[in-house]
Formats: C-alpha cells, sequence, structure tokens
C-alpha cells in the first residue's frame, strides 16, 4: 500500500514538476553574468589607472569592491529580485558567494550576533569554501609530488 | 577588447553553471561548490593564468577563480617551505575574498534589518 502510494506520489509530482525553461535561463544567465563580470572589469580597470595595481593583483580589491556593491543590493533586497531573474548568472560571479554569506548574516541577526549572526553566516557559503579548500589542498599535494619528483 | 571577452567569458561560465542547475538539476550550493573544484583543477594543470590573461574580470570576478587562488597560494608557498607550505599557503592569495565577505556581511548584519 504505501509502495502503490509513493509510485502514485513520485507520479504526480513528475506530472506537476514544472518544464525549466532551458534556453531562456541560460540567456538570462548569461546576459547578467556578462554584466556582472563587465562591471568588475570596468572596476579593475579603474584601480589599474588610478591605483598601482597589476593584472594580475587587481582580483583582489575588484573582489572586494564588488561584495561591498553586492552587500548594499543584499541589504535593500535588490540582490534577490536579481537572483529570480537570472539564476546563476547572479550565483556563480563573486558576487554570489558574497550574497549567500551576507544574506545569511542579516537574516539570522535576530537571534543574536553569537548565536545568529557568528554561528549562520556561512550555513550556505561554507561548502563552497571546505570543497574549495579541500580539492585546492589535493590538487596543490599532486602537483608538488609531481614537481619534486622531477615529472613536470 | 578584454572588455568584450570579460563579458562573454564571465557570461559562458554562468552558463555552465545554469546547466549544471537545470540538467542535472542540481542546487546552488553544489553548483558553485563543483565550479570551486573546477578551477582548482583548471589551476592545477595551468589553465587558469592564461584564461585571466584573455579574459581579466570574465575569469577573475567568476567563482571559479576561488579555486584557482587557493591552488596558486598553495603551490607559492610550496615552493618556498616544501610539503608544508601547501597547508599552510591557501589562503594567501584568496583571503580577499573571504576577508571582504565575512567584513561586510558583519556592517550588513549591523545596518540592514531582517525582511519578512
Amino acid at each position: 500500500m504505501l509502495t502503490t502510494n509513493k509510485q502514485k506520489y513520485q507520479q504526480l509530482a513528475t506530472e506537476h514538476d514544472k518544464k525549466r525553461p532551458l534556453l531562456r535561463n541560460c540567456i538570462r544567465a548569461f546576459l547578467v553574468g556578462g554584466t556582472i563580470c563587465l562591471i568588475g572589469q570596468c572596476i579593475s580597470f579603474f584601480y589599474m589607472y588610478f591605483f598601482d595595481f597589476t593584472e594580475q593583483t587587481v582580483g583582489d580589491p575588484t573582489t572586494a569592491t564588488l561584495i561591498f556593491i553586492t552587500m548594499i543590493l543584499t541589504g535593500l533586497g535588490i540582490y534577490d529580485k536579481i537572483a529570480q531573474f537570472a539564476g546563476a548568472g547572479s550565483a556563480v560571479p563573486v558576487t554570489g558567494f558574497g550574497n549567500a554569506v551576507i544574506s545569511s548574516a542579516i537574516e539570522h541577526r535576530s537571534e543574536g550576533f553569537v548565536q545568529g549572526v557568528g554561528a549562520n553566516m556561512f550555513k550556505l557559503a561554507g561548502s563552497v569554501i571546505l570543497f574549495g579548500v579541500f580539492s585546492a589542498f589535493v590538487i596543490a599535494l599532486i602537483k608538488t609530488a609531481l614537481i619534486n619528483l622531477g615529472v613536470i | 577588447m578584454v572588455f568584450l571577452w570579460a563579458f562573454i567569458v564571465g557570461g559562458a561560465i554562468c552558463v555552465i553553471g545554469q546547466l549544471i542547475m537545470d540538467v542535472f538539476n542540481k542546487t546552488p550550493g553544489f553548483t558553485l561548490s563543483l565550479l570551486v573544484v573546477i578551477g582548482a583543477i583548471l589551476d592545477g594543470i595551468g589553465w587558469y593564468e592564461p584564461l585571466i590573461d584573455f579574459a581579466g574580470a570574465g575569469a577573475t570576478v567568476p567563482i571559479t577563480s576561488f579555486g584557482n587562488s587557493l591552488v596558486h597560494g598553495a603551490l607559492q608557498e610550496a615552493e618556498q617551505f616544501g610539503i608544508i607550505g601547501v597547508a599552510t599557503g591557501m589562503f594567501e592569495v584568496t583571503s580577499a575574498g573571504i576577508s571582504a565577505a565575512i567584513i561586510f556581511a558583519m556592517i550588513g548584519a549591523l545596518i540592514f534589518k531582517p525582511k519578512g
């Protein structure tokens, strides 16, 4: 009885599962993601032109500036609206990482600054840091070992 | 010219993220983690640096650059201190993104009230 109910539910769920408009989503992601990177490029250009940053070092101040802009947009609730429209276009750039951290910080503020903000800040973005750090560790370890062994 | 390539390459990386989300039905958290790992692998085989030279912010702004700079810091430190540097040098290059996120998240939590 239970299994048939489950099967029925599965059927019902797949029937009502909205078909995702793949092409439209991709175009939106491309346009919004591209625009965010273009803004990033303008900020980089600004830093390279007015300060002594090179093409290799300009990434850091650009990232920080973009996350600052994200903070304001997230706080005013504008970033959520962009995210609804853009999907991955606003999630994949570093602003999406910033938004994940900042929105969970603001959201859990009512639970206090230690138990709420501090404990929940990396609730969403933590997995990105975990897998980034661990995979980077493994890859750098392999590469260092290969270099030391004289393979590359 | 680099502005155009920043737009195209950055947009293309976002499309890859959108495809992972829609075609393989993954959550945004999974997608971002996967992209970071891809970025780390690309830097491991030495392909990410040329992409940054070519596309500028189109390669540094997407989250893939996070994995790239983690590997970069680890390898830089490994050159100096050997295998221990792999563990200690990881955040050398990438600290800006994380510290900015933490600082601005705290400021944001101080200024803004939660919605709804």
